[in-house]
């Protein structure tokens, strides 16, 4: 098993061959990549029971990203489990290759299309509700964005996770605060969270969804209720890692440009280095 | 003709026959199992029904993670609805992500009647054959309506199915067969073709008899599968019978007829054509017969149009 230390090298690596990607591609949504890294992280190489041999087969924990914008980040970290070569990852957003800016299950690893906001949840229900009914052991998580949770079909299928006393779901909201206009409690209030969560029957938790520690604590701690489904609010930074990225709106879709790229990369080297 | 069964009943009676042979096959329903005459299934198989409340988004995403685990899933909601509002579910978390959901609008078309336009789906053929894969099934009388389901529920991909609530005639058929995709001959006829599909075949075919005393045969086929569309058959009644009528309970824009008219004459094929449906313009009210004979979709209203066309020179 990885250390903490282990994974958070782990996490720089991802953020290096993040931007070198988005550099190719010459797109991506890079601050919400950058702040969901370290969730994905944890959950593909600490939390998952699933991997390349298991995918296939229909009992491993199931992943559905819901913020399927942040694809390049999750496509990252299944080339690293070794979904499929880091290599077919040259080829996103090219003619023909079903690498592209959102996640499909033509792509080794992914269990449902996405890109459209506010569908993941109610699927990750459906696949938890089978789960109880077989009386299998499988755990579903779904990463959503914050700004993502106005879409009305989110609470919807809060209702029903609750209804089914499905607690072997797991949301987790990427709380990075911000949405491509602005802050999300600007464009259209949404805390307090943790209230709206728990009046909808989930058990809640708080956490910093950027420290790795945090993250492996707040997943081994599910279900946080018993009999009712969990949701994770990790509050992360956008564009966290790279210093001119965090917290600024415009790098909700922003690709670095040379000189922007290598002060990231050096900023990486930094970090790894202190890591050593 | 005397009316047997709804279409509906067939439904949910065939789909609780299924359930039996199939712990694993589900319906789930939005608050909707009285409207879907599901309420025996539920009694019946109470393990195999999932209840959403009123929420037909989430009806068709919690389908789909179902159908995702392996299990054979009825997503079922009034038409209107499920067309609508789950529109971009049905067109992402099925169609595009592959789950094999079977997506059954109940009480579709005007079978509503007076209840108003919030109610009526004459537009889901359009929608519908405009997203790719996905089959879409419209049964004319019981007959089909238990070999769609049938068929469906053997088939790995979505399907719409689409029901009316009205009481249909068992219809006669010069072939005894049913396939998804393949018209069914109700009625042979060499002056002119009837294309329907749905509650419009059984007045199609009423025209044709009142056609029939006047002297003139039409053939009637039932077109229950628009998606993947019979093109021989149409091909066949344009180019064999001296003229089409196409019928259905939808939009003129969009559905039956104007697929019928984009492959005829995208093949160079032409003959007297008339494409009856709904106008683009604010549904009269009324119950779903005086809608229908409103819009010339009662038997009369047919053979009135066929006479029409067959004047035409």
């Amino acid at each position: 098993m990885l250390s903490e230390r282990d994974l958070q090298r782990r996490s720089v690596q991802y953020r290096q061959a993040l931007l070198r990607l988005i550099r190719t591609a010459k797109a991506g949504h890079t601050g919400g990549d950058l702040s969901c890294l370290d969730i994905l992280n944890v959950l593909y190489n600490r939390i998952l029971r699933v991997g390349p041999e298991t995918f296939k087969g229909p009992d491993h924990d199931h992943f559905i990203q819901s913020k399927g914008h942040c694809a390049e980040a999750l496509f990252v970290v299944l080339a690293d489990r070794g979904f499929f070569p880091e290599k077919d990852l040259e080829t996103l957003n090219r003619y023909g290759s079903h690498y592209i800016g959102h996640p499909t299950r033509e792509v080794y690893g992914v269990e449902q299309n996405t890109g459209a906001l506010g569908h993941g949840l109610a699927v990750a229900v459906g696949l938890a509700l089978a789960g109880k009914m077989d009386r299998k052991d499988y755990r579903v998580f779904c990463l959503l964005g914050d700004g993502e949770l106005a879409e009305g079909s989110n609470w919807e299928a809060a209702m029903t996770a609750a209804h089914y006393r499905l607690d072997n779901l797991v949301a987790i909201v990427d709380r990075n605060g911000l949405q491509i206009t602005g802050s999300t409690e600007d464009v259209c209030q949404l805390s307090p969270l943790d209230e709206k969560f728990a009046a909808f029957g989930f058990g809640v938790q708080r956490c910093n969804g950027n420290d790795i520690g945090e993250l492996v604590r707040t997943f081994e701690a599910v279900p946080f209720r018993p009999g009712k489904p969990s949701v994770v609010l990790a509050k992360t930074r956008k564009g966290k890692g790279v210093s001119f990225m965090e917290n600024v709106a415009k790098w909700h879709h922003g690709v670095p440009n040379e000189e922007e790229f290598n002060r990231a990369m050096s900023e990486l080297e930094a970090a790894q280095a202190a890591l050593a | 003709m005397e009316p047997a069964q709804a279409n509906l009943e067939v439904f949910s009676a065939t789909l609780l026959e299924l359930a039996r042979q199939n712990p694993d096959l589900l319906v789930v329903t939005s608050d909707s199992r009285g409207s879907a005459k599901l309420a025996p299934f539920a009694k019946a198989v109470p393990g195999q029904i999932v209840e959403v409340g009123i929420a037909e988004q989430n009806l068709v995403g919690v389908a789909a993670g179902l159908a995702a685990a392996g299990k054979t899933v009825f997503a079922v909601s009034p038409a209107c609805f499920l067309t609508a509002r789950a529109l971009e579910q049905i067109k992402n978390d099925l169609c595009y992500s592959d789950r094999p959901v079977k997506v059954v609008g109940i009480s579709a078309g005007v079978s509503y009647g007076a209840l108003g336009t919030t109610h009526h789906s004459l537009h889901d053929y359009a929608v519908l054959r405009a997203i790719h894969n996905v089959t879409i099934v419209a049964p004319a009388d019981g007959f089909e309506s238990r070999e769609a389901v049938r068929a469906a529920a053997q088939l790995p991909a979505p399907v719409y199915l689409r029901f009316g609530k009205k009481r249909m005639p068992h219809l006669p058929r010069v072939d005894a067969g049913f396939a998804l995709g393949k018209a069914s001959l109700i009625r042979q006829g060499r002056d002119l073709s009837f294309l329907a599909c749905g509650e419009t075949v059984a007045p199609a075919f009423e025209a044709a008899e009142l056609l029939a005393k006047e002297g003139v045969e039409c053939r009637v086929l039932s077109l229950h599968t628009l998606k993947p569309l019979d093109y021989e058959a149409v091909r066949r009644a344009a180019t064999e019978t001296g003229g089409v009528i196409t019928a259905e309970e939808h939009s003129v824009s969009g559905g039956l007829g104007e697929a019928c008219a984009a492959l005829l004459l995208q093949e160079g094929i032409h003959t007297r054509f008339k494409i009856m449906g709904f106008p683009d313009d604010h549904t009269v009210t009324g119950s779903q017969d005086e809608i229908f004979r409103h819009y010339g979709l009662d038997g009369p209203g047919l053979a009135a149009t066929a006479r029409k066309l067959l004047a035409k020179r």
